[in-house]
């Protein structure tokens, strides 16, 4: 998992001087921009390799690269059918009259070499009407990592014409479900944003639910009912190594990690009530944040650690709170028609996500951290848990269906949704999945 | 072959009026709410003849009816006749909330049990208590009737 980090950036011809196109991603786009990605060339002189089909690398990192692009909405990747210029010479100087004449407004050309098992990847991202390069960049990383390599071009290109931070070099750790309903069989799972490389952490032999990464992803904290005894845990993921968090004579659940990572906040139940409590991971010192008779959980910090929104009852049924860190200064901040579970706060810090119910319909919502601006994503029959990607433009969630008598019918799957509104897709996965979270950049 | 509809036809007959006069004379087993609790007999297990194993409980709610303190009430009479037994009280939510309130609704509902089991003189040491919030539903259908027979809090024994 070390080697992964292991990128090697050189910068070169950054012109961002020059204002050259543009995408707008503040509405849904009903337009999106024209793209072509040219097959990054193999240079010839490449190694062979064992695994990696050398000669078709040029082709899976580009295509990649597109189904990115299409995800977003935001751009239009073109048919490569419609290509008339050679990757490699295109990559050098394409001709411009022939990528407009496609309609092609920005194209994407690079190449690759293999040699002493290291992979060189260089490429370029073009403004077709301006007749100039936008972006250049070359890495160089092992070969197994290709699929990052295509996700940090991805990044590169998206943030170029966006001016947003990227979200394609990230991965999603959510939980496996398969069996009938009333005796699931849920794992902890792991996989690329695109769904590609899953890799499954937990067997499957107790119940898992809502992991949560740290934010340098190398952790995770979740709740498993090992000896039937529901606890959070925390995770090494590159170790494998789980352990309990704290010492609770009760159930503890809801956790997730301070912006910092240093702790854990948690519900603690015990006699019927539900309060929030946080750990320090290396002193161990555990501390009571609220104390309330009535239900508190599903506790999430702003990302700059001074404050927490959470869950609570204590108005009668579900709405969601907000407080310092330290737990004083509570304030209700929902007050919509309806009840209110499950927030999050954006890593931007102006909103946070919600799920609502109303009338038998489940939302995916956000609202500003004051309570103000609701705004409801998506309707369904069940969804909820939203969780943000890391530039705090999209949200994933999982939707489960509505099932027959002995439970025929019934589906849970993860889906995205831009905080527009627009682009509301599923995010294709093995087996049934629930309770997602997105993980930071994994290069920064 | 016409014959062999009318064997047929009679043959349903006979074993319809068979089937209803059985519902009407045997044990029965009850489907239904009131508001919208479950007040059937449907999926409930005894711990002993006329002691249910289970109570259950009203949307976001987890106070006990009349009917679930009469059922907890007889466990209360079983579990003291029985000293030595030891029960966990399963709390769980049906699947129209989400995951982490429902664990905690979950742990509401079986402690609003084990604390009335405690008032009729059993020993809280006796009763341990987990929630499952909605995980394991025991009716999988996504029907008023079924989210009305998961919502609800189960005595198993543990030893």
């Amino acid at each position: 998992m070390k080697k992964l980090f292991f990128i090697l950036v050189i910068f070169f011809n950054f012109n961002y001087a020059y204002s050259l196109i543009e995408v707008d991603i503040t509405r849904g786009n009903l337009d999106p921009l024209p793209i072509a990605v040219s097959p990054l060339h193999v240079d010839a002189q490449s190694d062979n390799l064992q695994d990696i089909k050398v000669k078709e690398l040029g082709d899976l990192i580009s295509s990649v690269i597109e189904s990115n692009f299409k995800s977003t909405g935001l751009f239009n990747p073109l048919n490569k059918d419609a290509f008339v210029q050679k990757p490699d010479i295109a990559h050098l100087k394409p001709r411009f009259e022939d990528w407009s004449l496609i309609t092609a407004q920005a194209l994407v050309t690079g190449k690759i070499l293999i040699k002493d098992n290291k992979l060189k990847v260089e490429f370029r991202l073009w403004d077709v009407a301006a007749a100039k390069e936008m972006v250049a960049l070359a890495f160089t990383t092992t070969p197994t990592n290709w699929r990052r390599v295509a996700h940090i071009i991805s990044d590169k290109i998206y943030e170029r014409l966006t001016g947003e931070t990227g979200y394609f070099d990230t991965r999603i750790i959510y939980v496996s479900e398969t069996g009938p309903k009333t005796q699931r069989v849920k794992r902890l799972a792991i996989m690329d944003q695109d769904g590609v490389n899953v890799k499954y952490l937990t067997l499957g032999n107790e119940l898992v639910l809502t992991p949560r990464f740290n934010p340098t992803n190398q952790l995770v904290t979740y709740l498993s009912y090992f000896r039937n005894l529901p606890r959070v845990y925390l995770l090494d993921i590159e170790t494998g190594i789980q352990e309990v968090v704290g010492n609770f004579p009760g159930m503890t659940f809801a956790p997730r990690f301070s912006p910092d990572g240093k702790k854990i906040i948690m519900s603690f139940a015990e006699n019927g009530n539900s309060d929030i409590y946080t750990m320090d991971l290396e002193s161990r010192l555990v501390e009571k944040i609220t104390d309330h008779s009535a239900i508190d959980t599903s506790p999430s910090y702003s990302p700059d650690g001074k404050y927490i929104c959470f869950n609570s009852d204590r108005s009668g049924l579900q709405q969601i709170y907000t407080m310092n860190s330290d737990g004083t200064n509570v304030k209700r901040i929902s007050f919509g028609d309806g009840i209110y579970g499950t927030p999050v706060w954006s890593p931007r810090g102006d909103l946070i996500a919600f799920t609502k119910v109303r009338a038998g319909r489940f939302y995916i919502g956000v609202m500003r951290s004051d309570g103000t601006g609701e705004r409801l994503l998506t309707e369904n029959f069940y969804q909820e848990a939203p969780s943000w990607s890391p530039n705090g433009r999209l949200l994933v969630f999982y939707r489960e269906t509505k099932s027959g008598n002995d439970g025929e019918g019934f589906t849970a799957k993860l889906w995205s949704i831009d905080i527009t509104g627009y682009n509301e897709r599923q995010i294709k996965t093995e087996t049934d999945a629930s309770d997602p979270s997105w993980s930071t950049l994994l290069s920064k | 072959m016409k014959f062999n509809t009318k064997i047929r036809n009679l043959l349903i007959i006979l074993f319809s009026t068979l089937a209803l006069s059985a519902c009407s004379t045997a044990k029965k087993s009850t489907v239904g709410t009131s508001g919208d609790v479950y007040t059937g007999t449907d999926t409930v297990e005894y711990l002993a003849p006329g002691v249910k194993d289970r109570v259950f409980f009203a949307t976001n709610s987890s106070s006990l009816t009349t009917a679930s303190r009469d059922t907890l009430r007889k466990q209360a009479d079983y579990l003291r006749k029985n000293k030595d037994m030891n029960v966990v009280l399963e709390g769980h939510a049906d699947e129209r909330g989400t995951r982490e309130y429902n664990l905690a609704l979950g742990e509401r509902r079986a402690n609003a049990a084990r604390d009335y089991l405690m008032t009729y003189g059993i020993s809280g040491k006796r009763i341990s208590v987990i929630s499952y919030g909605k995980e394991r539903p025991v009716n999988s259908a996504s029907t008023p009737l079924a989210w009305s027979q998961n919502r609800r809090a189960v005595t198993v024994k543990a030893n």
